[in-house]
């Protein structure tokens, strides 16, 4: 297909456009960003028929083997991504009609988010090292000004911290580009793998994969850099954190990482860095689990949450089995949804009550069906219960860690597994059963199009597993398993081609 | 925001005209010599701050000129996006280079990175300026306080 | 040797962001970071006796230093521009809040 640059040209040209239009009439803005997600979406599921494009932007081709030109590459694992992310984009768009009326400036709102997807869509296509880093910018700058799009005093903060952190983690990514293009001599990812793969990895390659960790890691969250993600997500508006944690610290953390470290340092096959994303994974995984168990709110709870499930996909990767990068990619796809889910369903709950105190809560499912059931869904999908989703991906992590003979971590996946599980039903307890309290005798379930967004992401949620049926693995999942387990053979792929 | 003095309002109006041109001048010669669009746009910004820091924010209505400079941004970008997609409209690659070249060295050549200049200098110009006038109405909001 | 004193710089941003309690103290250390690896970009692409990659009259046959690394600190540069103007926002929107850029003064969330 000719026409992978629209993932990137389509939410651009819709976000610069938002400003003109936008106060012509009401409607436009919810019309046109709807729009302009809904064709990503139609794009994004012609593109599962596609086998390996490579675009170069302006026509820029290779001189004597050596690509000069910025390329875009859509492979297997980057066609998973942007399901994912067009996916999970277009049903928060679509939340977001109802849930951002109460909000001013809906206009500007679309516009930033349709720059943080043109962002996403951006680092998962692109095939050139420092578009990766520009492309990971526009997102993050447009995920930092929506953290503060309330401009309470609690979410200027949050967004504050999260902006230092980030831009710290910019600039390691960025002294990390800048030491691999000194020792490769090119940007492109295709043709540093190859010089890298032939110059033999050395302390430099070591170096250069460390910093993009730090950086990367800081993007994704993991344990030891995880600190701003408590605040930073609670804080954004709940479309936003279904973005943020749905999908942002996937693409610019974790899918980044895994890309720069498998596929252009070929450290896929170096056992001592594995190891060290193993080490990572599971503490994050623990860390993550024990504090979430401890908080009232919510939102934190869920946000807490996130940081352990990042632990197990980056354990799952660390692993550096077939199995292993199976297992994280279909649980990294799951957690996209889930995820999503309960934000969005404690966007429905503040939506209709105001309050995100857990303990203040009680009985919601009584006059909040729809929010209460498709919440149930997510959380007995998130703590690993058959047959749900998330069930059949932690059954492949801890399957890949016995194979892989690291029974402690096997262990511990499955210990935090049980944790999951009583934290969750802990939300389900306080805030869906029990007692409907005195303040809530009046609330009403929300709007109809917040709603069919959430009913269908708990229909994902539910049949997610079907993906692991051979004939629809063979179409979605094994290809973006290839292409991180055979990291060395990107560069011929795309020099190739 | 109050203006500064008479020796500053006088020698502002004598130069911004010029400072105005010079920010042109780099814009449209960015495929010739350094410069170009983002550098240009800069300068063209700096001649409107410089005015509005010499005669004060307080007689300017602030909220206007913060809507227009923000429609005048949006239209830059969307003309530069629009150079770069008449690659794809016509079939063939993003970005590409779809007008005549002309001779080096000359002002009309290079094809669509001139028009591309122009759109980034009113984008990056009417941006900064946008920001600067957010940030002066936050300050002079914080000093009322 | 030059080297050394980019990842300094870079250290001392590192400092800035990570001991300075003021607002506006911090956002100057990121911006310090930025600029240590903007130098950084400029040395790497330095030629013995290359001079400015642009082709005029007179010049088209000189040495050139490497061009890639300029372009990409121009790029830098505005990404930079717009994640300081967001940050100073930021601080200024904060400081209408609490009346104060020190950091032990508004802190209210907790790790």
């Amino acid at each position: 297909m000719n026409l992978i640059v629209l993932f990137v040209a389509i939410p651009l040209g819709a976000a610069f456009l938002m400003p003109l239009l936008g106060r012509v009439a009401r409607k436009i803005p919810d019309i046109l960003a709807n729009l302009a997600n809904f064709s990503l979406l139609v794009l994004a599921l012609l593109a599962t028929k596609q086998g390996l494009v490579v675009y170069k932007i302006g026509g820029w081709e290779a001189v004597g083997g050596i690509p000069i030109g910025i390329y875009l590459v859509l492979d297997g694992l980057a066609v998973l991504m942007l399901l994912i992310v067009n996916v999970i984009g277009f049903l928060a768009t679509f939340y977001s009609v109802a849930y951002m009326e109460r909000y001013t400036d809906k206009p500007r709102y679309y516009t930033l988010f349709l720059l943080m997807i043109a962002g996403m869509n951006g680092v998962i296509l692109s095939g050139d090292m420092f578009n990766i880093f520009v492309f990971m910018e526009i997102a993050a700058i447009a995920s930092y000004a929506l953290v503060a799009f309330g401009t309470e005093a609690e979410e200027l903060e949050a967004a504050f911290k999260y902006q230092v952190l980030g831009t710290v983690a910019s600039c390691f990514i960025l002294f990390g580009i800048a030491i691999a293009y000194s020792l490769t001599g090119t940007l492109n990812m295709a043709d540093m793998s190859r010089v890298i793969a032939q110059q033999g990895i050395g302390t430099p390659v070591f170096f250069v994969g460390t910093l993009f960790l730090v950086g990367f890691g800081l993007k994704a969250a993991i344990m030891p850099f995880h600190a701003w993600l408590p605040d930073a997500h609670p804080s954004a508006p709940a479309p936003i954190s279904a973005m943020l944690s749905g999908v942002l610290i996937k693409a610019i953390g974790v899918y980044a990482l895994c890309r720069v470290l498998f596929n252009v340092l070929g450290l896929g096959k170096v056992s001592s860095f594995l190891y060290i994303l193993l080490v990572l994974g599971t503490l994050s995984m623990i860390a993550g689990s024990l504090l979430a168990l401890g908080q009232r709110d919510f939102k934190r709870l869920l946000a807490y949450s996130s940081i352990s499930q990042i632990g197990y996909i980056i354990l799952a990767f660390g692993l550096g089995t077939p199995l292993g990068f199976l297992g994280g990619l279909f649980h990294l796809l799951n957690h996209a949804t889930f995820k999503s889910l309960l934000f969005l369903n404690s966007g429905a709950v503040v939506y209709s009550t105001g309050n995100r105190d857990l303990k203040k809560m009680g009985g919601l499912s009584q006059r909040m069906p729809v929010t209460g059931t498709t919440s149930m869904i997510a959380s007995m999908s998130i703590s690993g219960i058959p047959p749900l989703s998330g069930f059949w991906s932690k059954l492949i992590i801890i399957i890949a860690a016995i194979q892989a003979q690291q029974f402690i971590f096997a262990l511990l996946a499955v210990v935090v597994s049980i944790i999951t599980l009583a934290y969750y039903l802990k939300v389900q307890k306080l805030a869906f059963f029990g007692k409907l309290g005195e303040a809530w005798q009046e609330i009403k379930e929300v709007p109809a199009v917040m709603c069919i967004s959430m009913i269908i992401l708990a229909v994902l949620c539910v049949g997610l597993g079907i993906l692991l049926i051979p004939g629809i693995k063979a179409v979605i999942l094994d290809p973006a398993v290839e292409v991180l387990y055979n990291g060395a053979r990107y560069a011929q792929l795309i020099l190739g081609s | 925001m109050r203006g500064m003095t008479l020796i500053v309002k006088t020698i502002t109006r004598l130069i911004v005209g010029l400072i105005f041109l010079y920010g042109i001048y780099i814009v449209f010669h960015g495929h010739l010599t350094p410069g170009g669009g983002f550098a240009g746009g800069i300068i063209i910004a700096g001649a409107f701050i410089l005015l509005v820091l010499a005669e004060g924010s307080e007689e300017l209505s602030t909220e206007v000129k913060k809507w227009r400079a923000s429609l005048f941004e949006s239209l830059g970008i969307f003309i530069f996006w629009f150079l770069a997609m008449l690659g794809v409209f016509a079939g063939t690659f993003f970005f590409l280079n779809l007008l005549p070249k002309g001779k080096p060295l000359e002002l009309l050549s290079a094809g669509i990175i001139l028009p591309c200049n122009i759109g980034i200098g009113i984008e990056v110009g009417a941006a900064l300026f946008a920001i600067f006038i957010t940030l002066a109405v936050l300050k002079g909001k914080g000093d009322k306080e | 040797m030059i080297y050394l004193l980019c990842v300094l710089l870079l250290l001392i941003g590192l400092y800035g962001v990570l001991v300075k309690k003021n607002l506006i103290k911090i956002i100057i250390g990121l911006s310090i970071m930025e600029y240590a690896l903007f130098l950084f970009f400029a040395v790497i692409g330095y030629r013995e006796g290359g001079t400015a990659p642009i082709i005029t009259k007179g010049f088209e046959k000189a040495v050139f230093v490497d061009p890639l690394p300029q372009a990409l600190v121009l790029t830098a540069i505005v990404i930079g521009l717009a994640v300081t103007a967001l940050l100073v926002s930021l601080a200024v929107r904060i400081y209408e809040k609490h009346g104060t850029f020190d950091i032990r003064k508004i802190r209210r969330l907790k790790g």
